[in-house]
């Protein structure tokens, strides 16, 4: 199974339609991936499907990055 | 004209809500019908649309109660498969004149007819973002618009509904989901039928048309902004109300 971040950015690259290389653990989803309010909302509902869980809207509202994405869902999968 | 499509009308076991559900099913949705208490009411309205040859099932929960909401729309979205079309149609009156209106009275009518559609489009907007695609319908009151002696809480509650439909409406639009409401006048359904002779003839006097319009003639707006036909429409509450309010 691939590791989380290709995972994670393997969605992105499809719900936002970037490009692969703009997609790092650093990027903001708002500044970087030119991605709208509702468009990180559709985005966390996404992984929640993809990694079959529930992302509290607390935890959710704290998803600025790529990374924050990736280490929040490496902290519920160990 | 809506062949296939999976609907939810919440309060669709009588009077308006139920006349939605009918409508919806002749036009070939699959009508979800939802219900607080009338549980005997819901099962008729589910048979009448099985004998038009639709697929219909009667689902309990209160629209102000999110968890029971969740459950509700999940159960939808795994008989039928999808969700297209949400009625929020689910209402109470506690009228009260506003120097007698108990805190409590107030309370209840606000939380079934406004945060119920908050409740309500919340629990279905995830569904429909997936699909790109959803019509959602709120029915509203002409007393939202014009005021009601008797009605502060009815009326702040069915104002707010308009409000929160232009909102969501806007929030919506890009994912393609539709967000309209319908404003009925006065209809002749169970809440009407309290009334007096007294204040029918009044009644009759304000309305251009000159009478009670029918459960059917709201029904069949909602059925309009419901469909396909309807997709440059998102935001606008329609008056059904015989010209009361211009």
């Amino acid at each position: 199974m691939a590791d989380v971040f290709d995972r994670v950015k393997d969605i992105i690259v499809d719900k936002l339609d970037v490009e692969e290389s703009k997609v790092t653990l650093e990027a903001s989803f708002k500044d970087d991936l030119d991605a709208d309010s509702l468009d990180v909302v559709e985005l966390v509902m996404e992984l929640e499907d993809e990694f079959d869980m529930e992302i509290a809207d607390e935890e959710a509202e704290k998803i600025n990055t790529v990374g924050d994405a990736v280490d929040y869902i490496n902290s519920t999968q160990s | 004209m809506l062949q296939g499509k999976n609907a939810l009308v919440t309060g669709a076991s009588r009077g308006i809500g139920r006349a939605i559900a009918l409508e919806l099913a002749k036009q070939g949705a699959n009508v979800a019908v939802n219900y607080a208490g009338s549980e005997a009411k819901a099962q008729a309205v589910v048979e009448e649309i099985q004998k038009l040859g639709g697929k219909a099932f009667k689902v309990q929960a209160d629209v102000a109660n999110e968890s029971e909401v969740k459950d509700m729309v999940k159960k939808v979205i795994s008989e039928f498969g999808g969700l297209d079309i949400l009625v929020n149609n689910a209402g109470i009156t506690r009228d009260n004149l506003l120097m007698r209106m108990k805190e409590a009275e107030f309370d209840q009518v606000i939380n079934t007819n406004l945060k119920g559609v908050f409740v309500c489009t919340k629990a279905v907007t995830r569904q429909m973002m997936k699909q790109r695609s959803g019509k959602i319908v709120n029915v509203a009151s002409i007393v939202g618009i014009s005021g009601n002696p008797g009605q502060a809480n009815y009326v702040a509650a069915k104002a707010g509904v308009i409000g929160l439909t232009k909102t969501a409406a806007k929030e919506l639009a890009s994912r393609n989901i539709f967000v309209n409401a319908v404003a009925p006048g006065f209809i002749s359904t169970d809440m009407t039928d309290a009334l007096t002779d007294e204040q029918r003839a009044g009644m009759h006097n304000m309305i251009p048309l000159g009478k009670l319009g029918e459960a059917e003639d709201v029904a069949k707006v909602v059925r309009f902004l419901a469909s396909d036909d309807a997709n440059y429409i998102t935001g606008q509450t329609i008056h059904v109300d015989g010209g009361m309010v211009m």
